[in-house]
């Protein structure tokens, strides 16, 4: 059965998504507008508790909005949420279900129950542990991996019996680089060779960075920008990023820093300012050749990131992940 | 069609290799980007069995102290109550037996796939099913069946040892699998719906324990010895039927009749349990 798009149909339009919990009706996604494109490795970005995983539950059908519309390749989910199953595979940030499964067991049972009969289950599930190389540790329950095993574990079961749209929340927590790397091989494969589109909820700005074509950004529930990284941080590339750490108390006394300190989001011994390219390179030349640079630890000058593009629309400054 | 998203999103200075890549991809995602084709629902019986496959292979881990407790628990009861029993009074005495066999699936396939539904539901660990193209019901009964076939062991140990403590009749105890199967289903489907249903995992095992003491009572003493006001809340047990047309085997009383509409009723009433039980999945999943 096909769902009677035509190839035009984006894989996700999200229209005016309102979800609220609780008796007090706190909104954790509030007035969400965005679309996924097909073949696209999409973002949703943004601190814990701005509404990723919430809107994620939406887009899998799992919980139904309170207003609002979600459709994936042209079904309203909204009217039909047990059909996103047909369509999208889903790794939630737990997968406590599989816990006590080897490994092998685990990604087989997923593409038993994603129809593959259980003899091609089987190959499946080989083949997958070959591919994200979890040979070592196939025949062993979760519940006895390390964190990042268990990732990488819960992933493969993630990609059994391929589905054209994967929605991946935080796939790569707790994994080494080497994981990290099998798991966009993987990825990237099937995106080449079969055109899958990939929604990935993350808070980790490097990883927003290097690995998705767009990205919405969200804060308190809501979407405060969605472009590409390069376009976004093209947005506030006027100004950089400087970070100050002190060995111990800053010298206020010298009239640069007095003169920076109101402009300064202090974190412990560091500061982190943002300003304009030309301001930045004067008061660093200004630091560095005066008396305080005795009193500095350590100094970066960066263009922006994703978390500057975060903080420039008014995000909250303390919860994303920079590494 | 195609997808700006891929060719623009990366400028050199962000990735340098990303470009050659994003080539490549263009050229396979041009020729594949199309509404891709709905993929088929599991249907009933290979969702079962993959979620039966799995659930097995967990509740195997613990079930030897499982059926330990279980089986022990009743055959100290049979013990303890052939001290009051007489073999003389074989309605009492294949009540006793009957009960406490069905006391076994009580233990596994009521309290304690409660409290796992009640642990799945609150480490949301639903979601993994319900993002899956599977019927509902599938969930339920292939965690029911796996429960229930790890009480076997337990239930013919306790029919047996039972059975010739009390010098009851051999001959009726092919009836165990029919009554295994329906009291597990009617049990299984009651334990799952408690578990979905509870708002926490510590209700769901209050629920279930306070239901396996309900089976205790009501299926282990006789009916006979029973106030009249119980005898009739024994009625609302799931496994007491079933119960009943154990006991008529026990005692070499049982008609094909009355063992087909007391299994019969049984079954209903675990078709009904596990049809709440899907129900109460749907609703805790989407909560």
């Amino acid at each position: 059965m096909s769902s009677n798009n035509g190839p035009s149909a984006p894989a996700y339009a999200v229209t005016g998504v309102h979800k609220a919990y609780g008796r007090d009706r706190v909104p954790a996604n509030d007035g969400i507008d965005l679309e996924v494109k097909p073949g696209e490795v999409f973002g949703l970005l943004g601190p814990n508790g701005a509404g990723k995983s919430t809107l994620v539950r939406q887009l899998v059908g799992l919980i139904p909005p309170d207003r609002g519309q979600i459709r994936l390749f042209g079904i309203d989910l909204v009217a039909h949420p047990r059909d996103a199953a047909r369509v999208v595979s889903y790794l939630a940030q737990d997968e406590p279900a599989l816990a006590e499964l080897t490994v092998h067991h685990a990604v087989a049972t997923t593409a038993r129950l994603r129809g593959e009969p259980k003899r091609q289950a089987n190959a499946t599930a080989d083949q997958l542990v070959d591919e994200l190389g979890l040979d070592d540790i196939a025949a062993r329950p979760l519940l006895r991996l390390s964190g990042g095993e268990r990732r990488l574990a819960c992933v493969a079961s993630a990609l059994a019996a391929d589905r054209p749209v994967l929605i991946l929340d935080e796939p790569t927590t707790g994994l080494d680089p080497t994981a990290r790397r099998r798991v966009w091989s993987a990825l990237t494969r099937r995106r080449a060779q079969r055109g899958t589109t990939v929604v990935l909820v993350t808070h980790n700005v490097i990883e927003a960075e290097s690995v998705l074509d767009r990205v919405a950004v969200l804060d308190r529930g809501r979407v405060i920008a969605c472009d590409t990284p390069g376009r976004l941080k093209a947005a506030v590339s006027d100004d950089v990023r400087l970070d100050l750490v002190w060995r111990a108390d800053p010298p206020l006394h010298d009239a640069t820093v007095a003169l920076l300190m109101p402009h300064a989001h202090i974190s412990g011994r560091r500061w982190t300012l943002r300003l304009p390219q030309l301001e930045a390179r004067e008061a660093l030349g200004r630091l560095t050749s005066g008396e305080a640079w005795a009193a500095l630890d350590d100094f970066t000058l960066a263009t922006p990131s994703l978390e500057d593009v975060y903080l420039a629309l008014g995000g909250r400054d303390d919860d994303l992940e920079h590494a | 069609m195609r997808s700006a998203a891929v060719t623009t999103t990366w400028s050199t200075h962000e990735q340098p290799s990303r470009h050659l890549e994003d080539a490549a991809l263009k050229t396979a995602l041009d020729a594949r980007l199309q509404a891709p084709e709905l993929g088929r629902r599991t249907s009933l019986w290979p969702a079962t069995a993959a979620v039966y496959s799995a659930q097995l292979a967990r509740v195997k881990v613990a079930r030897g102290p499982l059926l330990f407790v279980a089986t022990l628990q009743s055959l100290g009861i049979m013990l303890l109550v052939r001290g009051v029993v007489g073999r003389h009074d074989r309605l009492a005495s294949s009540a006793v037996v009957a009960g406490s066999t069905v006391l076994v699936v009580a233990f596994v396939a009521l309290n304690l796939l409660a409290q796992r539904f009640g642990a799945l539901r609150a480490a949301r660990a639903l979601d993994y099913y319900a993002a899956l193209p599977i019927p509902t019901a599938a969930v339920v009964l292939g965690a029911a069946a796996s429960y229930a076939t790890v009480t076997v062991p337990g239930v013919v140990i306790t029919a047996v040892t039972g059975t010739a403590l009390y010098g009851l009749s051999f001959v009726h105890l092919w009836l165990l699998l029919p009554v295994v199967v329906v009291s597990a289903t009617a049990l299984a489907g009651v334990g799952a719906a408690l578990g979905l249903a509870a708002p926490r995992a510590e209700l769901a095992t209050v629920a279930g324990q306070l239901a396996m003491t309900a089976v205790l009572f009501l299926a282990v003493i006789p009916p006979s010895h029973l106030p009249l006001v119980l005898r009739a809340i024994r009625v609302i047990v799931p496994s007491t039927l079933a119960v009943d047309a154990f006991a008529a085997g026990l005692r070499g009383s049982a008609t094909f009749g009355g063992v087909a509409w007391r299994l019969g009723v049984t079954l209903a009433y675990g078709v009904v349990a596990l049809a709440i039980a899907g129900a109460s999945f749907r609703r805790a999943q989407g909560s």
